[in-house]
């Protein structure tokens, strides 16, 4: 029985703690990041180059697959109420509110995020974040500020590109092959969309970019106090494990509570 | 002792779990003076200057570097000491995916305003000086231990600190190329005047650098003092210690004669 509660009780203080760790990192990265005159945008821009450029195929691949099973799904029944013509709005509002944002942010969780942690968690072990606090350089500001303005920047661009990119393979399948009519898709989304429905998609990716970049960041920067010991290359594949799992639930739990929010 | 000591180790006790390294270390290190600390493999020397960097918190005691403890110290604080800091880490810790220019390069490039040209004549300079011409290029999977060290060493030194710690700067080195490292602290140390504190366990030719020496063991310092005194110290461990490091080289000047 006390076995248990000391468990219970070192598990809850494990937890506590690195709850509050994980806030005071992100208090720092983003202090650091208001502090604007003091990093360099060529770090910023090859952050973007491999959060974001790097993500582009996958993205544009997802996005494409996404539009043309909504559109086969949508169409099936859609015309069984002989309603085939919404297709078009179908589409493109189940994209821009919900698939759009999530799917967009999970994948650039298993590209980048993964990448990230593992990166930052190699750099822990071999010491060289402790080389550079000791040349007064803040990891927070070198390391950390770049990936961050790069996630915030690129997450929300990423998920246009599925977006627009999904949207044509809606129509490619719901028009082209399935033989909905060309003008009622887009009438039926023009008048359907409204602004409200893409600045939600919107606020959901500059909120997963951050918190994709976030969790694997700062899982990576503590791999030594991780609970499950935070030794070598095994503990780096485990952290990094644990942080795409992380922000991978944390996405759709986030997407719950930004959706009920905003709707 | 006396008002210059610019770093105090004041009864530093650090534990891991069940085994106690430190046992209550007490260290001055002087200003402009050499502090070489000796002891056998596995004692804590590495874990003496990682407290005194701050980079590890100890159990109990306290580390004051210019009179501030280091553990207490607001973040900007620390980082206004650690600007004075060149360290050369046991393992290097160079950054593996850069290159080695832009390892020596960086301290330069994230710390002062120093033009493009500069910057690569001053890390050419420090390349020139660690015996590293030709390897800018390279990364550090792609250079030998000992090169690894010298890199280490020139991004320790490029910014000019005022101290310099060097956990094992010569260990993995021919002796060529160790005496030459030697050679370079003597002469940037004349030129600088840093403080510097070495880790090594190349007794007795690092005694002639040294203006101190530390004997780490069994987790204390045994005592701290200049060369000669320490080598005919009557403290039986540092005469053990100074029996076994330096016995070899009478037996084998026996041998030989
Ligand atoms: N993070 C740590 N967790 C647990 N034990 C540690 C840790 N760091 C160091 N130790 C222990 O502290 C002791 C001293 O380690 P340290 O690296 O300071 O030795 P050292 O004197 O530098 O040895 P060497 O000359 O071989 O480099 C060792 O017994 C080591 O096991
Ligand atoms: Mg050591």
């Amino acid at each position: 029985m006390i076995r248990i509660l000391n468990t219970v009780g070192e598990l809850t203080l494990y937890y506590v703690n690195q709850a509050g760790r994980m806030g005071i990192f992100l208090a720092f990265v983003v202090f650091n990041i208001i502090k604007l005159p003091y990093y360099k945008i060529s770090h910023v821009i090859k952050q973007i180059y491999i959060i974001g450029t790097l993500s582009v195929f996958v993205i544009v691949f997802t996005g494409a697959f996404t539009g043309m099973v909504l559109a086969l799904q949508g169409y099936n029944t859609l015309s069984k109420f002989g309603s085939e013509g919404l297709i078009g709005s179908v589409v493109a509002l189940s994209l821009i509110r919900e698939l759009g944002p999530v799917l967009a942010a999970l994948m650039v969780t298993g590209r980048a995020g993964s990448a990230i942690c593992a990166e930052i968690g190699i750099m822990r072990i071999s010491e060289q974040i402790d080389a550079l606090e000791c040349m007064a350089i803040d990891p927070h500001k070198y390391i950390m500020a770049p990936k961050f303005i790069a996630a915030l920047a690129s997450v929300p661009l990423l998920t246009a590109v599925f977006n627009v990119v999904g949207i044509f393979g809606g129509y490619i399948v719901g028009v082209k092959l399935m033989g909905a009519n060309e003008g009622a898709f887009f009438t039926s989304m023009y008048r359907d969309v409204e602004f409200a429905d893409i600045s939600m998609g919107f606020i959901k990716s500059v909120c997963f970019g951050l918190l994709i970049v976030w969790i694997c960041a700062a899982k990576g920067y503590y791999v030594h106090m991780e609970r499950s010991g935070g030794f070598g290359a095994e503990g780096v594949s485990r952290v990094t494990t644990s942080a795409v799992v992380l922000s991978s639930v944390s996405i759709l739990v986030l997407d719950y509570i930004i959706t009920s929010l905003l709707i | 002792m006396n008002a210059q000591s610019m770093i105090q180790m004041i009864d530093v006790r650090k534990r891991f779990g069940a085994q106690e390294v430190l046992k209550g270390v007490n260290l001055s290190i002087f200003e402009g003076k050499t502090t070489v600390i000796v002891g056998e493999s596995g004692q804590g020397k590495s874990l003496i200057i990682k407290h005194i960097l701050g980079l590890m918190k100890p159990t109990s005691g306290k580390v004051l570097v210019n009179g501030k403890d280091i553990n207490t110290i607001s973040r900007k604080g620390l980082k206004e000491i650690r600007a004075n800091f060149g360290v050369l880490f046991q393992h290097a810790a160079l950054f593996d995916s850069m290159t080695v220019f832009e390892n020596v390069a960086l301290p330069l490039r994230e710390r002062t305003k120093a033009s493009e040209e500069e910057i690569r004549n001053k890390v050419a300079e420090m390349l020139t000086l660690m015996d590293l011409e030709g390897s800018g290029e390279k990364y550090p999977a792609q250079i030998s231990g000992g090169m690894k060290k010298r890199v280490g060493l020139a991004r320790a030194l490029v910014l000019n600190p005022k101290i310099v710690f060097f956990d094992e700067p010569t260990t993995g080195l021919d002796i060529a190329k160790s005496n030459e490292i030697y050679r370079v602290f003597f002469r940037t140390q004349t030129k600088l005047g840093y403080t510097s504190v070495i880790v090594s366990h190349d007794v007795p030719k690092i005694f002639k650098l040294a203006d101190y020496v530390a004997l780490l063991y069994n987790g204390v310092i045994q005592d701290c003092l200049s060369p000669e005194d320490f080598q005919t110290s009557e403290n039986p461990v540092i005469r053990e210690f100074v029996e076994k490091t330096m016995g070899h080289i009478y037996e084998s000047e026996r041998m030989e004669g």
